[in-house]
Parts: structure tokens; C-alpha cells; sequence
């Protein structure tokens, strides 16, 4: 009974558009082969492939950042701590088209770095409308959104378990693989999860970074709006909307049901 | 079997906290090897900090060092300390068994399989946790969480064993019992170990010898027989069990108070004030031999004596301890007799 609006939000919400979304894939002129290109057909095999790469590299990247940076900055407290957590955490505010602009100024053609490595002799230095530039707009998207995360999780980390390892010879890292990772273990999981998630998705900074980039959300557009190609951008959909699902699920069962909510 | 006890010497440690406290005044300490010394003292008096200096957890401020049997190694951290921690929380490993956590510093050490084994195996029955070898930490109770933590500690045979109030976490009944388990340990391992609680019982139960210590300083070293009735000074007296004190003044012939005159023998410096502890009183039968006459505010009945408030017009009044099937009532007249070798004065 009292599941009854979660049931109604999901079917209204998930079921009926993926239902849908479905069977428009297999309606086009290649009928339900429409998702078997997508494994065949070149161009969308590699779109998905580089979807799914840029989307692991920018979860590994963040997790790595976010995972150092979070525990240090909830350990020592530093005058300034609570501004730099502020600064780190802006981005949260920014939507996608403005973090790729930002990825412009930086490594765009009259870019911060390419006036950088000009002036230190080299070749003017441009990857903003790549892979690359995709990536690092992600990653500076997607570090606000793990690291309030990881803190919150390092604050409830007993330090008497480092000790006690510690105690025991342990080496800091030794401590930080038997100890801390475990212990941020459900965080990890649950964050990179959205992470990846967010990163498969994300439109907003690969349409400003350029047309150009095959991401699977960039060839859906492409195919919905150039091509007027309604059936192949609906599969697109449907396997870009399943991908994530299954990452979540996947994550959500690695976690345990202590971190299901925070997935 | 076991490594040779460890003989270890504080000289000079003080630790002021960044912010500025104090939490350690200059402590000198000599720690026998093979003895049970007990850290005591209510919180905020520097026992943890003390064994945390010990254990390499902490550093003390400069001038201060910590020697090893005469090697110095105030600047060694714990992990090349070889000494054995047990915490209050416990500090199981949640991620391992019962068995990984106590293998984990032979795995650390990197012990041929075959060791490692037969040690955890040695350690889970040293601990009676055989039964519980594969058991998730989480789904242990508390007093088998802290077997477990004891055995991780000892299974590297550690040069010292340091205990950080280990028993406080437990219940009442519970904490008896693995009091004696720990005495009955430390004492068939010969190892040097330094027990840190607020518990005097705790103290009294476990201790070769006891530090009693206030406001980061020592208050006084010595054995729990030395403590208990030879207090150095009116706090470790009144720490320490419960001790009655009386104000008046030495005559010739005793201690002259509220409600009578106490047989103290000449002191020679004119004491203002006698304490003597609640055992050290009988309830006179005689009302022309007792030393003092009041009258009873408070009874409690405790099961196996019964505990007596008694006001002799002095400020406080009296604790006193009678048979338990003797029965009072406030307002009751009573006499006292306190035995002379019992008295006080500091």
C-alpha cells in the first residue's frame, strides 16, 4: 500500500518511456537489427566503446583525486581547509555547458595551456575539443560530486583502526589498503557509480566542446536531429539507459544494502 | 616462547597539544620488565597520553625520551615498536574474521603460512574463540570482541603489551570476569604491560604497580597495598576507595574533633585533619570506651553489609560500614570506634 506512488512514479517514469523508448528502436527501417548495429556498425560500436572508456577514466581519475584529496582535507584542518572545500566543490553549481567552455579557455585553441607550452618553445598545445578535453571537463565535473562524499565517509573512519595496524607493523600503505580503503569502500562504490553514470550521460559539455566528439549522447542528437534516423537514436537511448542502469545495479549489489540509498 | 619482557623508561616527557595544552607535565617513569604497571587517575589527568607516548602513537615535546631497554626510541613510531595495543573500542578489523584479525601482524611480518596458522590456532584457543575462528567481527559480543583484540596483540608476540582502559566498554559482571582472564594472562606471560583505567577496582585487581595520576602529573607510584593505605596525598587518598576526614586538632593525648576524641597517636606537627577509611570503624558496643558519638543520617542496605552515613557535626559526614544484618534508622544515636592504626594524616 504504501509502495503504491514509488510503483506509480516507476511505471509512469521508467517502465512506460523505456517501454516505449524499445520498441521505437525496433520500428526503423532496419527494423530490430537496430540494436545488433550497435554491436556491428563501426560507428556506433566505437561511439559506445568511447562512452564507456572516457566514462571508466573519468570515474578511476575522480576516485583517485577526490579519495587523497578527501581524506586529507577531513584530517587536517588547515587555515583556509574550509574555503578550498568550498572552491572544489562549485562546480556542483555549473551546468555542463559552461564546465566545457571553461575546458575551452584552459586547452582550447588560444587556451592557458596552449599559450603555456608555445611560450616555452614547444607546439601550441590543443586537446579541449577531443576525448581528452571531454575527459578533463568531466573529471572537474565530477570531483565536487565524489569528494563531499569520500569526507563524509573518511570522518567515520576510527582512527584506532590505523592505529591498531599500525601497532601491528603495518607500513601507512598497508594502513591505507587493509584499512582505509575498505572503510571507504561503500562510498567509493556508491559515488563512482553516480560518477560513471553521470559521465555516460552528460550531453551538455561534449556539444560544447564539439560536434565532432562520437560519445554515444552525441550521436544520438546526431541521429535524432541530422539524420532524422528517430528508430536508431531510440535504440541509442535504450542501450545508453540500460548500460547505466546495470552499472548502478551492479554497484548498488558490490556496496551492500548499507550504501543502496546512497547510490 | 615469548620475547624477553621489555624494560622501558620515560625520562622527561611532557606533550603540549598544538593548540596549546598541556596534557603531560615532564613525566620520569621507570617500568620494570615482566610488571603490570596501571595507569590511574580520573579523565583529562594524562594516562592515555602517557601510553600513547609509550606505544610511539604520540611524540613528547623536545628534552623528552622514551628508551627500550636503555635504547632510545622516542623517535620510532609504533609500527617499528613492536609493542601490542589493546583499545577500548577494540579496533577490529570489520572487514576480516576473527581469525584474519588475529593473524594480521603475522601476515604483516610475513610468517611462512604453516606458522601463521599453527600461531592463530594457538591464540584462538589461548582465547577460548575456537568456535568463533570464522566469524565476522560484527557478529561477536563485546567481551569476545576484546578476547579477539588480545589475542591480534599477543600473536606477534609483542615486547610489551599496552591496554587503553580495555574493560570499559563492558558490562558490570562482564568486566570481572575478563579482569581476571587479563590478570591470569599477563601474569603466566610474564609480560611487561601497562593497564590504563579510571577504575580503581580495575587498578587494585591488576596492578603490580599503580601510577596515580591528576592534572598531567604524577601523584604518586607505588603498590596497590602502598596506595590504598599509604596515599601520599589527600587526593590520591580520597581517589582511592572512600576515606572519612575529620578537622580538629592534635592534643596530647589524641585528636580532639566534632563528637569525641580519635586515639592518634603523637604525629609531632600538630594535625588539623585525620582520615581513616570506612573499614577502619566499629560501631561500639561500649558506649563509655567509644571514640565518637553521632547520629545516622543514611542507611544502605548493599547485600552484604550495610553502609552508614553518620553525622558527628562535623562538615561531612561519616561513611561507615556495618554487618549486614545489623539494621538503623536516620536519627538513631550511634557510637564509633576507629582503630588507631587506621588514622591518617597528610
Amino acid at each position: 500500500m504504501f509502495l503504491l506512488p514509488a510503483a506509480i512514479f516507476f511505471i509512469a517514469f521508467f517502465i512506460l518511456p523505456m517501454g516505449r523508448l524499445f520498441i521505437v528502436g525496433g520500428s526503423g527501417s532496419r527494423g530490430w537489427s537496430a540494436y545488433a548495429a550497435i554491436l556491428t556498425d563501426a560507428v556506433y560500436f566505437n561511439a559506445l566503446l568511447a562512452t564507456l572508456g572516457v566514462a571508466a577514466a573519468t570515474t578511476v581519475t575522480t576516485l583517485l583525486v577526490s579519495g587523497v584529496a578527501g581524506v586529507f582535507l577531513q584530517r587536517h584542518p588547515f587555515p583556509g581547509n574550509r574555503l578550498l572545500v568550498s572552491l572544489l566543490t562549485l562546480p556542483l553549481a555549473f551546468p555542463g555547458v559552461v564546465i566545457g567552455f571553461m575546458v575551452i579557455m584552459l586547452a582550447g585553441r588560444q587556451g592557458l595551456i596552449g599559450t603555456l607550452t608555445q611560450a616555452l618553445g614547444g607546439d601550441r598545445l590543443v586537446f579541449a575539443y577531443s576525448l581528452a578535453g571531454l575527459f578533463m571537463g568531466y573529471v572537474y565535473f565530477s570531483i565536487p560530486r565524489t569528494l563531499l562524499t569520500i569526507m563524509a565517509a573518511a570522518e567515520k573512519l576510527d582512527p584506532r583502526l590505523e592505529e591498531a595496524a599500525r601497532s601491528l607493523g603495518a607500513s601507512t600503505w598497508r594502513v591505507v589498503r587493509d584499512v582505509i580503503l575498505p572503510g571507504l569502500k561503500p562510498a567509493l562504490i556508491s559515488s563512482g557509480a553516480i560518477c560513471f553514470a553521470t559521465a555516460v550521460g552528460a550531453f551538455g559539455t561534449a556539444f560544447t566542446l564539439a560536434t565532432r566528439i562520437d560519445v554515444l549522447p552525441m550521436v544520438i542528437y546526431t541521429e535524432f536531429t541530422l539524420s532524422a534516423n528517430i528508430a536508431m537514436a531510440a535504440a541509442l537511448s535504450f542501450v545508453l539507459g540500460a548500460v547505466t542502469w546495470l552499472v548502478l545495479a551492479l554497484a548498488r549489489s558490490a556496496a551492500g544494502s548499507t550504501v543502496a540509498a546512497a547510490g | 616462547m615469548n620475547p624477553v619482557p621489555l624494560a622501558i623508561r620515560l625520562e622527561g616527557c611532557a606533550r603540549t597539544f598544538a593548540d596549546g595544552t598541556r596534557a603531560l607535565e615532564p613525566l620520569d617513569l621507570d617500568i620494570r620488565a615482566g610488571e603490570t604497571l596501571v595507569l590511574l587517575g580520573p579523565s583529562g589527568c594524562g594516562k592515555t597520553t602517557t601510553l600513547r607516548l609509550i606505544a610511539g602513537l604520540e611524540r613528547p615535546d623536545a628534552g623528552g625520551r622514551v628508551l627500550f631497554d636503555g635504547e632510545d626510541v622516542t623517535a620510532r613510531g609504533i609500527e617499528a615498536r613492536h609493542v601490542g595495543m589493546v583499545f577500548q573500542s577494540y579496533a577490529l578489523f570489520p572487514n576480516m574474521t576473527v581469525a584474519e584479525n588475529i593473524g594480521y601482524g603475522l601476515r604483516i611480518r610475513k610468517l611462512p603460512i604453516r606458522e601463521q596458522r599453527a600461531r592463530v590456532g594457538e591464540m584462538l584457543a589461548m582465547m577460548r574463540l575456537e568456535a568463533l575462528a570464522d566469524r565476522a567481527v560484527d557478529q561477536l559480543s563485546g567481551g569476545q570482541r576484546q578476547r579477539v583484540a588480545l589475542a591480534r596483540a599477543l600473536a606477534v608476540r609483542p615486547r610489551a603489551l599496552l591496554l587503553d582502559e580495555p574493560l570499559t566498554a563492558l558490562d558490570a559482571q562482564l568486566r570481572d570476569t575478563l579482569r581476571m582472564e587479563i590478570n591470569l594472562l599477563l601474569r603466566g606471560l610474564g609480560i611487561t604491560a601497562i593497564y590504563v583505567t579510571h577504575d580503581q577496582a580495575e587498578a587494585m585487581a591488576l596492578g603490580d604497580r599503580i601510577v596515580v595520576m591528576a592534572h598531567g602529573r604524577v601523584a604518586q607510584v607505588g603498590t596497590p597495598r602502598d596506595i590504598y593505605h599509604r596515599p601520599a596525598s589527600a587526593f590520591v587518598a580520597d581517589f582511592i576507595g572512600t576515606m572519612n576526614r575529620v578537622r580538629g586538632s592534635e592534643t596530647a593525648d589524641g585528636f580532639a574533633c566534632a563528637g569525641g576524641r580519635l586515639r592518634l597517636p603523637p604525629t609531632g606537627r600538630g594535625a588539623a585533619a585525620v582520615m581513616f577509611r570506612p573499614e577502619d570503624v566499629r560501631i561500639a558496643a561500649d558506649d563509655e570506651t567509644a571514640d565518637l558519638a553521632g547520629t545516622v543520617t543514611a542507611s544502605f542496605y548493599l547485600g552484604d553489609r550495610t553502609r552508614l552515613f553518620v553525622d558527628i557535626g562535623d562538615e561531612c559526614p561519616l561513611t561507615v560500614e556495618s554487618s549486614a544484618r545489623c539494621t538503623f534508622r536516620p536519627g538513631q544515636a550511634i557510637r564509633l570506634n576507629v582503630q588507631p592504626d587506621g588514622l591518617l594524616v597528610l
